[in-house]
């Protein structure tokens, strides 16, 4: 019997297409399962018919994502990206804390639970500096604090809204060049890298506009993007980093990435390495 | 094949090879649609979700 790939879905984009394409044309089989229609049974005895060998998480939505991989693990499907990479890599807390306890230079980061405890970070990190959101993408809601005053007004808005949004992660703001850099890692591989360039002062996201360019992987980015990788528990991620004048930060790892930037800038055939890291673990 | 927008009516061309859940986008209104089915080349569409706090990479 041939091997099926269970593609978890929300929308269809072109990574989504692409590897259904690329697995296709491998002779595979690809469930598509459109996560906004599927409902589960949390307390089932059995195993649901078979959604495939491996299944490929790819939800848009974090949390739908998040759960379903937990419901699916659960259930012993092997999921890529597990459940575990993407608690952390979804949340800059949980990042962090295991970045810098495997001593991958990263950004300083306070996180504080007041307004007034937030202020007294920033003292302590000095303006201007980064509030990020625990659980945010696409470069949404993350705000530069350039001092004092603007700062005691963002936090007061923020009581107002969701509890999340109290836990204050401020982050150094790292001089850089007006570019970052994103690693494509498919497991023990860094397949493909880019700079993303500033379409704002702190933002470099594609799907914002940031642009693309090739980043020739050297000996330091392979290493340490295949140390941040395996750091978080492996699998399909972008790791993306900052150069300084100390040296490589990295300050995010990506678990549902998008690819089409990169592939247009790089040539890399993003699609055909996702599908050959698939079949490995459909093997297993 | 054509597919009609839900907003403003536009009739406009896909693509072949769309599938269901992809987005597809009304040149007139720039109205986002999300493809729910395809059956006898013929293709159903809804409003594609707004954009989610949670969503993206």
């Amino acid at each position: 019997m041939g091997i099926t790939i269970g593609l978890l879905y929300d929308q269809i984009r072109w990574e989504e297409k692409t590897v259904l394409e690329t697995a296709k044309s491998r002779g595979l089989d690809v469930n598509l399962i459109d996560a906004k229609a599927s409902i589960f049974e949390l307390t089932a005895k059995e195993k649901i018919p078979t959604l495939g060998d491996v299944i490929l998480q790819r939800c848009v939505s974090y949390f739908r994502g998040l759960h379903l991989s937990a419901v699916l693990e659960n259930m012993g499907y092997t999921v890529v990206n597990s459940y575990n990479v993407a608690e952390v890599c979804g949340n800059k807390l949980l990042s962090t804390l295991i970045l810098s306890k495997a001593k991958i230079p990263t950004p300083k980061t306070y996180v504080a639970f007041t307004p007034e405890s937030a202020v007294n970070a920033l003292d302590k990190l000095g303006y201007p500096a980064l509030l990020k959101p625990l659980v945010g993408s696409w470069g949404r809601l993350i705000i530069p604090l350039k001092d004092k005053d603007t700062a005691e007004a963002i936090f007061e808005e923020r009581e107002y809204m969701f509890p999340l949004y109290q836990v204050y992660y401020i982050q150094e703001m790292v001089k850089r060049p007006p570019r970052d850099i994103r690693i494509f890692v498919v497991g023990e591989e860094a397949v493909a890298g880019m700079y993303r360039y500033s379409f704002q002062e702190i933002k470099t996201n594609i799907a914002r506009g940031g642009k693309a360019e090739p980043c020739k992987i050297t000996d330091e980015l392979r290493e340490l993007s295949l140390k941040a990788a395996e750091t978080v528990g492996g699998g399909i991620l972008g790791v993306d980093m900052m150069e300084t004048e100390s040296g490589i930060l990295v300050h995010e790892i990506n678990h549902t990435v998008e690819f089409r930037g990169l592939v247009s800038a790089t040539g890399v055939n993003i699609p055909k390495n996702i599908v050959g890291y698939l079949l490995r673990k459909a093997k297993k | 094949m054509k597919v009609k927008c839900l907003e403003c009516d536009c009739e406009f061309d896909v693509p072949d090879d769309v599938i269901v859940g992809e987005i597809v986008t009304c040149p007139d209104c720039g109205l986002e649609l999300e493809v729910t089915k395809i059956e006898a080349g013929k293709i159903e569409i809804k409003s594609a979700a707004v954009e989610g706090e949670d969503w993206g990479e």
